[in-house]
């Protein structure tokens, strides 16, 4: 066992300011092993792992590779290990092309041959049966295409121990099938390979050992196959936690939204959403399905008012109030009507919550318009920031304490926590666990069926189909700002929709020409 | 006829200045820093450019006319390149705000300039100028006389004084530097993305730091190239009159890429000289103006096309610190 050892870790520690990040974490990567990194968000995952890779420097600890002890003071000084990984977001220049992304920063003759490295790159590609053009640009790229360079790349460069920093976050259920296969044949070569997720299904299928992080300290770790999810989750939170979604039938449905021959066209012409139709019900959770960017922005936003509607209608029914055409009513009508959006962009704080502010100060985004004269009333917004604090343990030194140094999941609650404060009537959240743990993600699922059981329409757009299934009575898929079809949560399965996401099933759009 | 040609020959020759302060800037901000100290560099390099030919003419009484021109291509160079360090170790080492510094190095650099060049005219005896034999190898064509009495062609292709073979020379020199070779690559990669250059093992701070104090001291060069030529080896109180924003604009202009400094400058060159010209009833005023008029339609125009590679480094204007979260 000791032979196939790549890296040992050996009580590392480090620290930003006062916050511990990793304390004394010990950790063994082997060779032919896929080794699972779990834990909830800021457990120190993606800490301990920027350390191999030289992105970080540990404050105290020591790192072998091969047996051998080495400083890893940069990301040059990791490839020289063999150490080569794969971030979350994506280390690529997007106006350069393939090859020039690959050959980055590498030592060879001055002038560049990049017929040659386009050819090299080839023969990587042949090797573990996956295709990347060398001529293409990074900004012309599918996600999946842009994870396949980042691991060409990483490969080029000899590496030998691949770390994959959660490589599904932003992948269909086939595209990690594909690249699951491509982890399996890495293996089998000898490999050592590290993936850092939380999802714990893809543990199961894909990790030969599992090593869980709490807190920045090492939890635990076993072999998969003597292990269940269970397990690895009470291991991750620290205390036994119920692994199901509360899904209750709704409570006499009634229409909310009649959305009718929806398109949308950008400033540039191109059409974001075309001919979409549905129907929202109060007292249900409608899942909206679909491969980043097919249209899911757009439909919330048009919804919401920020999008400007080309054609269509999107009628309103309050519940004590005679309908009302949404299309053509700016944002904060609609807002005062009721309609709720809380979107949650990659970054988080793009949309909808100021981070210089304080979580007082971003209530107040919402109610100072109520508010009469020149000054503000803050008391009203900080006794519902300290309710919000308090309903949903949002860990803040204090309601003032600027919301862009929470951690996300505390960011997403504030955000999430306000938007359900106005009462709405149809609450419409986007990406709303996106990076969130386990534990959290909980929380806002629970926060969401409590809002559906109210009778409010609550429009719920994810990313991971495992909990749309679980957690939505109907699921919409998009594809291609088209409507794929609309499939009962309690019947469908993973495969069909994820093959609704690629491609129209004729059912409910218009057929793929 | 003879009016085109002297047009576009004296388009030329304003131009040139402004060729080396574009390129200059243009190294600086492939590598994501935006040196605002253009103006600031150029004065500089024009004061510290004429300090060095004029004392070297002085010292050896007479003196080589080659050696002239290289001694106050390396002051000015250096002149620049020590405001551009200074520039570096405040954005790059201590992570300032870019623009700010940038502004202030402008101010900066023109104090210095003004001082030096009048502190040299007050201790000279109120007038400092290198002789005529001299200035003739800063203004006159290096080629020989039969080659430029070709008609129309010789003038416009030999004519030009040294700077502007110079010139060319180094745009497509750099040119070839940025675009095909390794560190070309990397260099342009830390413009776009630190982070991801650094991932990849690239020596970020180092390349910051070199191509903006390079950048900075080509830069200088042209305004050691603006006195010494354009207004004629004299120091006079007007200094350059604002051809280092000119540079900066003229950088968005030629969309990051040296080769097209070589027209873009003529351009801007025949721009600021069309009030001697072209004789339109319109105050000169509104002439000057014209290269930024030029700039402002170019900018709306590339950024309606989109294109990626018309788009300025991603990552201008930013510092970046590695452990930064």
């Amino acid at each position: 066992m000791q032979e196939n050892c790549a890296v040992e870790m050996r009580n590392i520690t480090k620290n930003f300011g006062p916050v511990a990040a990793n304390s004394n974490v010990s950790l063994s990567i082997r060779r032919g092993e896929i080794l699972s990194l779990l834990g909830e968000n800021g457990s120190g995952k993606t800490t301990l792992m920027n350390m191999l890779a030289g992105i970080y420097y540990p404050d105290s600890g020591q790192i072998f590779v091969n047996g051998e002890e080495v400083r890893i003071t940069s990301p040059k000084d990791a490839f020289d290990c063999g150490i080569g990984m794969i971030h979350q977001h994506f280390k690529l220049v997007s106006v350069l092309s393939a090859a020039e992304n690959v050959v980055l920063g590498l030592d060879g003759p001055a002038v560049l041959d990049i017929k040659e490295v386009g050819r090299r790159i080839k023969e990587i590609c042949e090797r573990y049966s996956f295709s990347v053009s060398p001529e293409k640009k990074v900004y012309d790229m599918s996600v999946s295409e842009k994870q396949t360079l980042e691991i060409v790349k990483v490969l080029y460069r000899g590496a030998d121990i691949l770390i994959l920093d959660e490589p599904t976050a932003v992948l269909t259920p086939q595209e990690t099938e594909k690249l699951f296969d491509v982890l399996r044949a890495m293996k089998a070569d000898g490999k050592a390979i590290v993936i850092i997720t939380h999802k714990l299904h893809e543990v199961m299928e894909l990790a030969d050992r599992v090593a869980v992080l709490r807190r920045g300290e090492f939890a635990g770790e076993m072999m998969v196959r003597d292990t269940n999810p269970q397990e690895m989750t009470n291991m991750m939170v620290g205390r036994p936690i119920s692994l199901n979604i509360e899904r209750p039938d709704p409570v006499d449905p009634a229409e909310r939204l009649v959305i009718k021959g929806l398109t949308v066209v950008d400033s540039e012409g191109i059409t974001k959403l075309d001919n979409v139709t549905f129907t929202a019900m109060g007292g249900e959770i409608l899942g909206i399905a679909g491969i980043a960017g097919s249209g899911q922005k757009e439909l919330l936003e048009a919804v919401a008012g920020l999008q400007p509607v080309k054609s269509g209608s999107i009628l309103y029914t309050p519940e004590d109030a005679p309908p009302s055409e949404l299309v053509g009513k700016t944002p904060k009508q609609i807002s005062n009507l009721g309609v709720s959006l809380a979107f949650v962009p990659e970054d988080r704080l793009g949309m909808g919550l100021v981070g210089g502010m304080g979580m007082t100060g971003n209530m107040l985004l919402r109610s100072w318009r109520r508010d009469k004269g020149v000054f503000i009333h803050a008391k009203e917004p900080s006794e519902l920031a300290q309710r919000i604090k308090e309903e949903l343990e949002v860990m803040t030194p204090s309601v003032r304490y600027p919301v862009r140094r929470l951690s996300g999941g505390n960011v997403q609650k504030v955000l999430v926590g306000r938007e359900i404060a106005s009462s709405p009537s149809v609450l419409m959240t986007a990406y709303a666990v996106r990076g969130l743990d386990i534990n959290t993600s909980y929380t806002i699922y629970n926060l969401l069926t409590s809002q559906k059981m109210k009778g409010v329409a609550v429009i719920f757009v994810g990313e991971d189909l495992d909990v749309l299934l679980e957690l939505c009575d109907r699921i919409l898929v998009l594809y291609d700002g088209k409507v794929s079809g609309i499939v009962d949560a309690r019947t469908a399965d993973k495969e069909q929709i994820g093959l609704m996401m690629t491609r129209l099933s004729g059912k409910g759009g218009n057929a793929d020409a | 006829m003879m009016g085109v040609i002297n047009l576009v020959f004296n388009a030329i020759l304003n131009g040139t200045p402004l060729m080396f302060g574009t390129m200059g800037e243009s190294l600086t901000e492939k590598s994501g820093n935006l040196n605002l100290g253009v103006e600031g560099m150029m004065y500089m390099g024009g004061a510290f450019g004429l300090a060095g030919a004029f004392y070297y003419e002085k010292l050896t009484g007479g003196g080589s006319g080659i050696l002239a021109v290289l001694i106050a291509i390396a002051c000015s160079f250096l002149a620049g390149a020590i405001g551009a360090l200074i520039y570096s170790f405040i954005t790059i080492t201590l992570r300032a705000n870019q623009n700010v510094t940038g502004l202030a190095l402008a101010i900066f650099g023109t104090g210095i300039g003004q001082f030096v060049g009048e502190y040299m005219r007050n201790v000279e005896g109120g007038y400092v100028a290198v002789s005529n034999e001299l200035k003739n190898f800063f203004q006159a064509s290096p080629f020989p006389r039969f080659l430029q009495d070709i008609p129309v062609v010789g003038k416009l292709i030999f004519g030009h004084n040294v700077f502007v073979y110079l010139g060319v020379i180094l745009a497509v020199l750099m040119a070839f530097y940025i675009n095909r070779t390794r560190y070309g690559l990397n260099l342009r990669a830390t413009g776009e993305s630190p982070a991801t250059a650094d991932a990849a093992g690239i020596n970020v701070i180092k390349y910051k730091y070199l191509a903006t104090v390079i950048g900075g001291g080509i830069s200088a060069i042209g305004g050691m190239v603006y006195i010494m030529t354009i207004a004629g080896c004299v120091w006079n109180h007007e200094g350059l009159s604002g051809e280092g924003w000119l540079a900066v604009a003229l950088v968005i202009f030629c969309l990051w890429r040296p080769l097209n400094t070589i027209w873009g400058s003529a351009l801007f060159g025949a721009l600021i000289i069309m009030y001697l010209r072209v004789h339109l009833p319109i105050p000169s005023e509104i002439y000057k103006i014209l290269p930024y008029v030029v700039t402002v339609a170019v900018l709306v125009f590339t950024s309606l096309r989109k294109k990626k590679e018309n788009q300025p480094p991603e990552s201008l204007g930013l510092s970046y610190f590695r452990e930064d979260r």
